[in-house]
C-alpha cells in the first residue's frame, strides 16, 4: 500500500524536478564540469581541479573587467534609482495623465536590446548620427569609438533611457499603494513635504525600491548586447565588461575551461551581491517582520 | 468651543454637506452618527481644515479660522485605518507631534511617556509600528492624537477596524482618556452601540444634513423622526405604512396590530410604524396573527436573529436564545404594541412609547 502511494508522489513532482533539472541544474552542470576540466579536442578531456579558478581570479584581465563592470553598475544605480524615484513621485497621481505618463513610460521597456543598441550606435555616430554629429557642430570633441569617455557616456545615457523607465514604474505602484489617510495625518502634524517623503513614502517603498535596486544590479551587471552592438567593447578595452569578456575567452579564444570557471565566477558574484543588497536594505524589516500594516 | 454656522460643502455640483449648524463644547466628547457616506468624514475634514467648505463659517473659541490651513489650526485625528509612521518606533510616533513644534527633548520624554502610560503601550515604545497588534497601532495612534494637546480632536471610527474584543475594551476608555483634555473632542461612527456608550452628545447626520442632536438616551427613547429612529437601531427598525382604524393598526386587509395605548391620543389614518427587533416576538402561525415567511435566520449562540418577510416588507427579529428556523417556514410575528413608534406620513414623529 504504502509503495504505491510513493510512487503516485513521485509522478506528482516528477514535471517539477524535470523543468527544474533542464532549465538550470544540468547546463549549470555542465558549465562547472568544464571549469575543472582541460580539453584538446576529440572529446578528450583532463581532470585539473581549481587550476582554471586560480588562473582566472589572478589574472589581470578578469580583474580590470570585474572593475569596469563594478563601475558601471554602481553608476547605473546611482543615476537609475534617484531619478526613477523623483520622477515617480511627480507624476500625476489622478486622472487622464496617468495613462499618458505611463505609456510614455513604457515605450522604452517595449525595444529589444539590440534595437536599443543599434539606435544608438547610429544616433551617437559622429558622421551621421543626430547626437553624434550636432555635438561635434557645437565644438565638442565626441567620438565614442575612439574615446573612453564618450564611449562610457554613452552606454550609460543608453542604459539610464532605457530602464529608468522600469524604476519609474515600480516606485510609482510603491507610491498608488500608501492610504490617503497617511497624507492626511501628515498634513495635520504639520510634517513639511521633505518629512512626508523621509518618514512615510521612503518606508512604504521600501520593498520596491529593493526590487528595482536588485533588478537593476543584475541586468547591468550582466549586460552584453549594448556594448557588444555600440562600442564592441572598445576603445581598446574601455567597455570590455565581464559578459563580454566572457564571450572573447569562450568564443573568439575557445578556451572552454577558463571560460567556464569565469562563468561560474561571475554566476556566484551576481548571487552574493544581490544577498548583499538584499540583507542591508531588508535589515530593518527582519527585527519587524511581525504584525501586518 | 467649535462653532459651525450654516455650512455647506459641493464636489463637482453634489452637496456632501448642506447647510450644518453645530455648537460643540469642549470637555465633552460628541458623537457623529450616521450609515456610510452621510457626510460624518467630510464634515471632520471642514473641521480639520483640510478642506475649505462651500460656504458658511467655523469659529474656533471666538476666532474664525474658516480659510486657515490645516497647519495653523492644532487639530488631532485618528483614522479608521492604524496610521503611524512605519520607520519611526513607537516613541518617536508619538513624539513626532512635539518635534515639529520644537518642543525641548526633557519634556518631550516626560509627555511621551506620561501619554503611553495612559494608554497602556509604556512597555512598547522601543518598538516598531509594525511589530504591535491593531489594537495597540492604534493605541499609538491614540497617544499621538492625546500629546498634541490640541483643542479639537477628531476621531473617524477609530475602532472600526478593530476586533470585538478590543474594541469593546478601547471603547470604555476613550472617554476616560480623553476628557481630561479639556478639548472638543468628536468621534465619527455608524454604530449607535457606541454612540450609548461613550457618548454625551448625539448629533445624527443623514445625507450631509444634520437631522438631529441631542443625548444619546432621548434620541433613543424618543427619536424625532424616522431617520434618525433607523439611525439609532441596530438591528435595523422595522417598519412598514399601516392604517390606524380606532384601537386597530391594520397592515392590509388581513394582517393587523392592537395599538398601544400610547396611540390612544392619534387620529385614525395613515401611518408609518418603526419596531425594534427586539421587540418583535415570533410564535407558530394563528389565524389572526401577522403572517410571515422566514427568509434567514443568524444564530450567534445567546441571540438568535430571524429575518421573516411578509408584504414586500423584511423584518428581524432578534430573540434570546438559540431558535430552529428554516428558510420557507410559516410564522407568526407578534409586536410588542406598546414599543411601536408611529410617525406621520412626512416621518415626524407622532407617538413613542413610554420611556
Amino acid at each position: 500500500m504504502q509503495k504505491t502511494r510513493d510512487h503516485k508522489a513521485l509522478w506528482l513532482v516528477a514535471p517539477a524536478l524535470l523543468l527544474v533539472a533542464f532549465t538550470a541544474v544540468i547546463p549549470l552542470m555542465t558549465v562547472v564540469n568544464y571549469s575543472v576540466q582541460d580539453t584538446f579536442g576529440n572529446n578528450q578531456f583532463f581532470w585539473v581541479g581549481a587550476e582554471w579558478y586560480r588562473e582566472i581570479l589572478r589574472s589581470d584581465r578578469f580583474h580590470a573587467a570585474f572593475l569596469r563592470q563594478i563601475a558601471f553598475s554602481a553608476t547605473i544605480l546611482a543615476i537609475e534609482i534617484p531619478l526613477g524615484l523623483a520622477i515617480a513621485l511627480t507624476m500625476p497621481k489622478k486622472g487622464l495623465g496617468v495613462s499618458v505618463c505611463l505609456v510614455l513610460m513604457a515605450l522604452p521597456l517595449l525595444i529589444p536590446w539590440n534595437v536599443v543598441g543599434t539606435i544608438w550606435q547610429i544616433f551617437a555616430r559622429v558622421d551621421i548620427g543626430l547626437l553624434g554629429h550636432t555635438l561635434n557642430g557645437l565644438g565638442i570633441d565626441y567620438n565614442y569609438t575612439q574615446r573612453v569617455g564618450a564611449a562610457w557616456a554613452t552606454l550609460i545615457i543608453m542604459d539610464v533611457w532605457h530602464w529608468t523607465s522600469l524604476v519609474v514604474l515600480l516606485c510609482y505602484a510603491g507610491l498608488a499603494a500608501i492610504p490617503p489617510a497617511y497624507y492626511q495625518a501628515a498634513r495635520i502634524d504639520g510634517a513639511s513635504r521633505w518629512a512626508v517623503f523621509r518618514y512615510i513614502e521612503l518606508p512604504k517603498m521600501s520593498r520596491v525600491l529593493l526590487i528595482a535596486v536588485l533588478l537593476r544590479f543584475m541586468d547591468s551587471f550582466m549586460i552584453y548586447t549594448e556594448p557588444f552592438v555600440v562600442t564592441g567593447g572598445g576603445p581598446g578595452n574601455a567597455t570590455t565588461f565581464l559578459s563580454v569578456d566572457l564571450v572573447k575567452m569562450a568564443i573568439g579564444q575557445f578556451d572552454l575551461g577558463p571560460a567556464a570557471a569565469m562563468s561560474v565566477i561571475y554566476f556566484l558574484i551576481v548571487i552574493l551581491v544581490s544577498w548583499a543588497f538584499y540583507t542591508i536594505m531588508t535589515r530593518d524589516d527582519f527585527e519587524s517582520s511581525g504584525g501586518a500594516q | 468651543m467649535l462653532e459651525l454656522k450654516s455650512i455647506t460643502k459641493h464636489v463637482r455640483g453634489q452637496a456632501h454637506v448642506e447647510d450644518v449648524n453645530l455648537s460643540l463644547a469642549p470637555g465633552e466628547l460628541h458623537i457623529l452618527l450616521g450609515p456610510t457616506l452621510s457626510g460624518k468624514t467630510t464634515l471632520m475634514r471642514l473641521m480639520a481644515g483640510l478642506d475649505k467648505p462651500t460656504s458658511g463659517e467655523i469659529v474656533m473659541n471666538g476666532k474664525a479660522v474658516t480659510g486657515a490651513p490645516v497647519r495653523k489650526r492644532n487639530v488631532a485625528m485618528v483614522y479608521q485605518q492604524f496610521v503611524n509612521y512605519p520607520s519611526l518606533s513607537v516613541y518617536e510616533n508619538i513624539a513626532s507631534p512635539l518635534r515639529v513644534r520644537g518642543v525641548a527633548n526633557r519634556k518631550i520624554k516626560q509627555k511621551v511617556s506620561a501619554t503611553a502610560e495612559i494608554l497602556g503601550i509604556k512597555e512598547f515604545l522601543r518598538r516598531r509600528p509594525s511589530e504591535l497588534s491593531g489594537g495597540q497601532q492604534q493605541r499609538v495612534a491614540l497617544a499621538r492624537a492625546l500629546v498634541k494637546e490640541a483643542p479639537l480632536v477628531l476621531l473617524d471610527e477609530p475602532l472600526a477596524n478593530l476586533d470585538y474584543k478590543l474594541r469593546e475594551e478601547l471603547r470604555t476608555e476613550l472617554p476616560r482618556i480623553f476628557k481630561g483634555a479639556g478639548a472638543v473632542i468628536i468621534y465619527a461612527t455608524s454604530e449607535p452601540a457606541e454612540a450609548m456608550l461613550i457618548g454625551d452628545s448625539v448629533t445624527c447626520m443623514h445625507e450631509g444634513r444634520i437631522i438631529s442632536t441631542g443625548a444619546a438616551r432621548m434620541l433613543y427613547d424618543k427619536p424625532n423622526s424616522l431617520v434618525t429612529a433607523q439611525i439609532m437601531s441596530d438591528p435595523p427598525l422595522n417598519t412598514i405604512r399601516i392604517k390606524k382604524k380606532g384601537a386597530v393598526l391594520e397592515f392590509d386587509s388581513y394582517r393587523h396590530l392592537d395599538a398601544g395605548t400610547h396611540m390612544d391620543a392619534l387620529a385614525d389614518g395613515p401611518y408609518e410604524i418603526g419596531l425594534r427587533a427586539h421587540h418583535l416576538g415570533i410564535g407558530a402561525p394563528t389565524d389572526n396573527g401577522i403572517e410571515a415567511v422566514v427568509a434567514t435566520t443568524e444564530v450567534t449562540g445567546s441571540e438568535t436573529m430571524v429575518h421573516a418577510e411578509f408584504m414586500g416588507a423584511r423584518w428581524v427579529s432578534l430573540l434570546p436564545g438559540v431558535h430552529a428556523l428554516n428558510a420557507g417556514d410559516k410564522i407568526s410575528l407578534n409586536p410588542d404594541p406598546d414599543k411601536v413608534f408611529v410617525f406621520d406620513e412626512t416621518g415626524v414623529l407622532v407617538a413613542a412609547p413610554a420611556g
